[in-house]
C-alpha cells in the first residue's frame, strides 16, 4: 500500500471507555482497542482505507482496516497468542463463538477456523506460539479492494 | 474407569494394545501397561494409538470424530501406586505440549498447584479453535512403560473455578466438556517442552495471561515458572525422553478404525532409530517449518490434532469447497498435488498428498479414518499438515533442547 505515515504512539492510559470494539464500529474504537490491549498504535492512509496497526506487549501484531469514512471493516492479527478477540470482534464475538462450536461438531475434529456467516468472515489458523487470524465484513470492503489485500 | 493393573512383560503390553484397539476408545477401558518388575531391560516405549470415532461417537453426544488419534493414560496421585486411574479417549496431539484431562473423566483426587497467597493456580490454554480452562494439578503419569513423575497437568473444567476471567474467555469457544473437547483429554507431545514458555514467567502487560491464581470467586493473572508450567510429559521420562515417533499405517479412502504406535524416544532403542528419515529442523520460536507449494513459501506444521490437511483456499488451489461443509475441499475427482517441506536447516523433500471429495469420502457416521480429507486455511498462508499426513509414514517429533542422533531438537523427521 502506498501510504503516508502519520505515526502516533499513544500513551498507555487506562482511559474509561465503553467496551464497544472495533469490527463494524467507527475508527474511534481503534483507540479503545489500543487502551484495552495496552498496545502502541501506528496509523497510515492509503487510497481506499486507513490502516491502524497495534502492537500488544505480549507480541501480537494487529491491523485494523477502516474505510475513508472511518468504519472498521476488517481486522487481522498475528502472534504467539490470540489477541482479545471479544474486544477485537466486538458485537460479532458471540456469533463467532457459536459458529466455532457448530463447526467443530460438523468437522468432527479439531483444526483451523473458517467461519462464513452472511455478514461476517472469520479465519483463525496456527497453534500456540504462532497464531494468526483475519475477520472482515464482506459487504463493507471498499470498492476495488479484494479479500487478499487484507493481510 | 478401572484402576491401574500391572502387567509383567511386553507381550502382555502388546496384547493390551490389541485389545484396546479392538475395543476402540468410546467404550470399555483397558488395563494400563507399566514397566515390569525385576527386569533390567529398556522400558516398553510403545503405546498403541487408535484412530476412530472416539469417545463422543455414542449417546448422549452422538458426534463421531474423524481422523483423531486416541490413546489411554494412567495417572496416579504423586508417589501413590493405588490412587490411580486409567483414562482412555485421550487425544494424541503433536500440536500442543502438556497433558490435559477433563474433570468429568477424572475420578481420583490430585494435589492442586498453588501460587501467590496459597491460592490455586488455574490455566487458560488457547487452542486455534478455542480454549481450555481449569486448575493445574500434579500427577504421576504412566504410559506404556514410561513414567513422568510430579507432572503439572491441566484438569479441564470442573466445578471449582467457574468464574472464567474475561481475559481467558476472550480466546473464543470454551472447550471444557466432552462435547466441545471431543476427547477425555489431550496428550500434548509436540516439539515444545512448556505450553507457554518464557512469556508466562514475566510480570506486567507482557505476560499473555495463560496462568492465574484463583480464589473461589475471582482470578488474577500470575507468573508461572518454566518448571511449574504444564509441559510435554515425554521430556520428564527417565529415558526415551527426547521425542516421539508416530507410526500409522497407510490408509486408502475411508475406514472405521486403524491402529498404530506412539513410540517414545528417538534413537534410544532398536525400535525408534531415525533410519533414512530426513530431519527438518523447526523454527524454535514459532514451532514451524516451511512448505513450498506452487512456487510460494508458507509456514507449516505437522499436527496429529488437526483432522485434515488444511491449506490455502480455492483461489490458490483451484479446489472448490464442499457446498455444505465449507471447511473441506470437494474436488470433482481425487487430486494428488505436490508440495515440498523445508527445514530451517535447509533440508528439503518433495511429496504428493491426497485431496479427495470430502462429501464422497465421508458418507456416514461410522467412518473414523479418511485419507484425502483436506480443507482451506487461507488466513495466514499456513499449511496445517493434520493427521492424514501421518498415514503411511513414521513421523519423528524431537523436543526442543533435547539431543538425538539426528541432532538437537526441535525438529520433525520422516
Amino acid at each position: 500500500m502506498k501510504s503516508t505515515i502519520t505515526c502516533a504512539t499513544l500513551a498507555i492510559l487506562a482511559l474509561p471507555f465503553s467496551l464497544s470494539a472495533s469490527l463494524g464500529r467507527d475508527a474511534t474504537s481503534v483507540q479503545q482497542d489500543v487502551a484495552k490491549m495496552q498496545g502502541t498504535l501506528r496509523t497510515s492512509s492509503g487510497n481506499a482505507y486507513k490502516l491502524h496497526e497495534i502492537q500488544t506487549p505480549a507480541g501480537v501484531a494487529i491491523k485494523e482496516y477502516a474505510s475513508p469514512v472511518g468504519q472498521v471493516f476488517a481486522v487481522t492479527w498475528k502472534g504467539p497468542f490470540h489477541p482479545d478477540l471479544r474486544q477485537l470482534l466486538g458485537s460479532y464475538y458471540d456469533d463467532y463463538v457459536q459458529a466455532v462450536r457448530t463447526q467443530r461438531a460438523e468437522r468432527r475434529g479439531h483444526g483451523p477456523i473458517l467461519v462464513q456467516l452472511a455478514g461476517l468472515v472469520v479465519e483463525v489458523s496456527g497453534h500456540l506460539r504462532s497464531f494468526s487470524g483475519r475477520a472482515y465484513i464482506p459487504q463493507q470492503l471498499p470498492a476495488g479492494m479484494h479479500v487478499e489485500d487484507i493481510r | 474407569m478401572k484402576p491401574t493393573a500391572r502387567v509383567h512383560d511386553s507381550l502382555w503390553a502388546l496384547l493390551a494394545g490389541i485389545l484396546m484397539a479392538t475395543a476402540g476408545c468410546g467404550g470399555s477401558s483397558s488395563p494400563a501397561t507399566s514397566s515390569g518388575g525385576g527386569s533390567t531391560t529398556a522400558a516398553n516405549n510403545v503405546q498403541t494409538i487408535t484412530v476412530n470415532t472416539g469417545p463422543t461417537a455414542g449417546p448422549p453426544i452422538n458426534s463421531p470424530a474423524i481422523n483423531e488419534a486416541f490413546t489411554s493414560v494412567t495417572v496416579c496421585a504423586p508417589g501413590s501406586s493405588s490412587n490411580c486411574q486409567t483414562i482412555n479417549g485421550i487425544l494424541v496431539d503433536t500440536g500442543s505440549p502438556g497433558l490435559r484431562i477433563l474433570s468429568s473423566a477424572l475420578t481420583i483426587s490430585l494435589p492442586q498447584q498453588t501460587g501467590t497467597g496459597g491460592n490455586a493456580v488455574v490455566e487458560c490454554l488457547p487452542f486455534v479453535d478455542g480454549f481450555t480452562w481449569g486448575p493445574v494439578q500434579t500427577a504421576d503419569l504412566t504410559i506404556a512403560g514410561e513414567q513422568a513423575k510430579n507432572l503439572s497437568i491441566q484438569v479441564i473444567g470442573g466445578t471449582a473455578f467457574t468464574n472464567i476471567p474475561t481475559s481467558c474467555s476472550s480466546n473464543g469457544a470454551e472447550e471444557d466438556d466432552l462435547k466441545n473437547l471431543g476427547a477425555n483429554g489431550i496428550l500434548g507431545i509436540g516439539s515444545f517442552v512448556q505450553d507457554c514458555g518464557e512469556a508466562c514467567t514475566v510480570t506486567g502487560s507482557n505476560n499473555p495471561g495463560l496462568y492465574y491464581t484463583c480464589t473461589s470467586s475471582s482470578c488474577s493473572i500470575t507468573t508461572e515458572s518454566l518448571t511449574e508450567q504444564v509441559a510435554n510429559p515425554v521430556a520428564f521420562f527417565a529415558s526415551d525422553n527426547n521425542g516421539v515417533v508416530i507410526d500409522l499405517p497407510a490408509v486408502t479412502g475411508a475406514e472405521a478404525s486403524i491402529s498404530g504406535s506412539l513410540i517414545f524416544g528417538i534413537g534410544t532403542q532398536s525400535n525408534n532409530g531415525l533410519g533414512n528419515a530426513t530431519v527438518y529442523t523447526i523454527n524454535p520460536s514459532t514451532g514451524d517449518i516451511t512448505t513450498r507449494f506452487n512456487n510460494n513459501s508458507f509456514s507449516a506444521f505437522l499436527d496429529t490434532g488437526s483432522n485434515a490437511i488444511f491449506f490455502l483456499n480455492t483461489a490458490a488451489t483451484g479446489f472448490p469447497t464442499c457446498t455444505d461443509l465449507t471447511f473441506f475441499y470437494c474436488p470433482t475427482s481425487t487430486q494428488t498435488p505436490s508440495a515440498t517441506n523445508q527445514g530451517a536447516n535447509g533440508a528439503s523433500g518433495t511429496f504428493t498428498f491426497t485431496v479427495a471429495n470430502a462429501d464422497s469420502l465421508v458418507t456416514n457416521a461410522t467412518i473414523g479414518v479418511a485419507n484425502g480429507l483436506a480443507g482451506p486455511n487461507s488466513v495466514a498462508d499456513t499449511f496445517d499438515w493434520g493427521l492424514p499426513f501421518f498415514f503411511g509414514r513414521k513421523v519423528y517429533t524431537a523436543i526442543a533442547g533435547q539431543n538425538t542422533p539426528g541432532g538437537m531438537g526441535p525438529y520433525w523427521a520422516y
